[in-house]
């Protein structure tokens, strides 16, 4: 072009076509998105924003007592409700993280139809309202082990604690990758959304939510551990209770896969979202 | 600094007919695999060949257009003409199968009003929820909040929730949102035929304004040639995909109603076509129904609308009239005109009339009309009809807005009265 222009929009667009400069751009958009998400999240409800607290609490209440008491599962001598409290945090972030951005385009196709946006501010926002779940677990985690300190029961929280922050970022970061490759499918085939759902459920019984590591087999524990979440929940879950060995090489070797399937992840997604309007 | 501030290169956009692709992954695995192969893809049809399934049709066709700074640009056309297409590609909801387009500045785009507003959030935070969405950042909107207050006219509701919100007043204040964004580029699509009368004349005024004041460049889709009239410098008609006029808005509405027209048609023959089985006997055959002072069926309320009608007798009838029985193009009824006793009719004979309807009463707009030829009973004055036309006959009028009100149809209907005459001051 002779001329300076602003903006080209052009036919053929390359794989890697990713615009993040432009993403930064509407970071006001994502807050506002998570602003909004979490204000309208409960309204005309009776018990309101107390379901954050109910609803995990129902779960590791349940947990203990199937996992727990009936299965008798080993917590590695931690207290049934540390340790289901612990794992559930973590690993519910990262459940709704990828199954709400999943359907990224199927909910939003109406106003993606109407008006451009960097359409990747949408699964982020989703990904940053879940933190607000997030903090109340671990707040209620802190409660739980503090009065377990009370009752003098040993309780193994380490150092470790300072890498939390890593940790979540890190189970976002492959949370929204794997949901928005998902989402990026799902334009063309809808059959996705119900593997998600089942997909899920059977991650999470590869992953060590409802058991502890050590009762895995040595056989097949190194493929067990290429499961990119198994290493941050263990990682997890030692730095609050000291329970288990952290599997510090595992985690590099997760860190690794997170870093691609967001990648992938990207690259999918905005390949997708130039057209996904005529397929939808 | 260059002036040009859309450059649009050989634009074309593809899409394809029927259902897409093998729609769950094992079937569409399946074609490729054996198409991958050269072998017969499982998923076909036995005399079909994958080309042959895939229909596509142009929605765009090579559209070449260049916008300059503080143009307001009207895009018009019959639907399916690739008016919403071009918009939406403009806009970036879509990317185009081939060609370019350069932007010279950033665009925002209203293919509706009030998108992304959340019903439980208060009119202030969708203020600034759809100013984010529109490109505005946070610190754009607070600068500018009093005045979108202002021009909403909500002010008293503005810390409601939007769901609690008349009709109206959602739209307005979309609207006032909209027209504030700084944006050098603004794309719209018909959404100024929104709120009430005071209103809309105020967001006219504000877009003439965007254009001819602020040296912003407006797109603007409108099927209302008033609103095109008074709000664009220059006017395009696009067509089949194609453009096939660019220049002064006058010509482009002239073009556009002479192309264009689907139903519109300047004769229909009746002669052959079997009639409705409810018609109660059938005395006449009318043979040919044809518009006489134009080639294509659309009129001014001023003009007449001239019509000739050929008709062989089936039995002798005396005292026959016509009959138009109109309704507007969405089916609802305009009105009936009818004529006094015109003809008789003779067995096997062929005749023919010429008739004048005045249209001045006729709000601007796409008509149809059902032809009859009738009689009266005597003393009751109910009719018989002695034949129908075949079809729906259909006639369009212009929107012509000089010295009196534009035409609000779903307030008023479709018929605009003789004008009240002043009799003493």
């Amino acid at each position: 072009m002779k001329e300076k222009y602003m903006t080209h929009i052009k036919s053929r667009n390359g794989w890697f076509d990713i615009n993040i400069k432009e993403l930064f751009q509407y970071k006001d958009l994502i807050l506002l998105f998570t602003k909004r998400d979490i204000s309208v999240m409960y309204k005309q409800t009776i018990l309101g924003p107390l379901w954050l607290i109910l609803n995990p609490l129902i779960t590791v209440l349940l947990y203990s007592f199937v996992f727990g008491s009936v299965a008798g599962l080993s917590t590695d001598g931690s207290p049934h409700l540390a340790f289901y409290l612990t794992s559930n945090a973590l690993w519910s972030y990262f459940a709704t993280c990828l199954s709400q951005t999943s359907t990224t385009f199927t909910t939003n196709a109406a106003i993606f139809g109407k008006v451009y946006f960097p359409r990747l501010t949408m699964p982020i926002s989703t990904v940053v309202t879940g933190i607000l779940n997030l903090l109340v677990q671990i707040m209620m985690l802190v409660v739980a082990l503090f009065l377990y300190k009370l009752q003098g029961i040993p309780i193994g929280t380490n150092c470790n604690i300072l890498l939390v922050p890593v940790l979540i970022l890190q189970i976002a970061l492959l949370g929204l990758g794997c949901g928005i490759i998902v989402s990026a499918l799902t334009t063309k085939y809808r059959d996705l959304v119900i593997v998600v759902t089942f997909g899920v459920q059977l991650w999470m019984y590869a992953s060590p939510v409802v058991y502890s590591v050590t009762q895995i087999p040595a056989g097949i524990y190194t493929v067990y551990m290429l499961n990119p979440v198994a290493p941050i929940i263990s990682v997890w879950r030692y730095a609050f209770l000291g329970s288990g060995i952290p599997p510090y090489f595992y985690w590099g070797i997760s860190w690794i896969t997170t870093i691609l399937i967001l990648f992938i992840g990207i690259v999918l997604f905005s390949k997708v979202e130039k057209t996904f309007m005529d397929t939808v | 600094m260059t002036d040009t501030m859309i450059k649009i290169e050989n634009l074309k956009k593809r899409y394809r007919l029927g259902t897409i692709g093998g729609t769950t992954l094992n079937a569409e695995l399946k074609s490729w695999w054996a198409r991958k192969r050269g072998k017969e893809d499982p998923n076909l049809k036995l005399d079909q060949s994958y080309s042959s399934v895939i229909k596509t049709f142009w929605a765009l066709d090579g559209i070449n257009l260049e916008v300059k700074r503080g143009e307001a640009l009207g895009i018009i056309g019959a639907n399916g003409a690739g008016k919403s297409t071009l918009l939406k590609i403009l806009s970036r909801v879509t990317a185009p199968t081939e060609g370019d387009i350069w932007l010279n500045g950033r665009v925002s785009s209203m293919l509706e009003v009030g998108t992304g507003f959340h019903g439980e959030l208060t009119g202030r935070e969708n203020i600034y929820m759809n100013g984010a969405i529109l490109g505005m950042s946070k610190k754009e909107i607070d600068t500018k909040i009093d005045s979108i207050i202002e021009f909403s006219e909500c002010r008293q509701f503005i810390d409601t929730p939007v769901k609690r919100y008349s009709s109206g007043m959602y739209v307005k204040l979309a609207f006032a949102v909209a027209s504030h964004l700084d944006s050098e580029i603004l794309v719209m699509d018909e959404v100024l035929a929104v709120g009430d009368m005071k209103f809309q004349k105020k967001c006219l005024g504000k877009m003439g304004d965007v254009a001819a004041n602020e040296g912003r460049t407006v797109l603007y889709v409108s099927h209302n040639m008033a609103t095109i009239r008074n709000l664009c410098t220059r006017c395009v008609v696009l067509n089949k995909g194609k453009m096939i006029y660019d220049g002064s808005v006058e010509d482009a509405i002239a073009v556009y109603m002479d192309a264009n027209r689907g139903n519109l048609q300047k004769m229909y023959d009746f002669s052959e076509a079997p009639r409705s089985s409810n018609i109660f006997g059938k005395k006449v055959h009318i043979n040919r129904f044809e518009f006489l002072n134009k080639e294509m069926p659309t009129y001014f309320p001023y003009e007449d609308l001239i019509f000739r009608i050929n008709w062989t007798g089936i039995e002798d009838t005396g005292e026959l009239r016509v009959r138009l029985e109109i309704h507007f193009a969405d089916s609802t009824s305009a009105g009936m005109a009818e004529s006094k006793v015109f003809s008789k009719s003779y067995v096997g004979t062929e005749q023919e009339s010429t008739f004048r309807f005045p249209l001045k009463n006729l709000a601007g707009g796409s008509y149809y009309f059902r032809l009859s030829i009738f009689t009266l009973e005597s003393g009751g004055g109910y009719h018989v009809a002695v034949d129908e036309g075949a079809s729906n006959i259909y006639f369009e009028v212009e929107d012509y807005v000089v010295d009196q009100t534009r035409w609000l149809r779903q307030y008023w209907g479709s018929v605009r009265f003789d004008n009240i005459e002043l009799l003493e001051e």
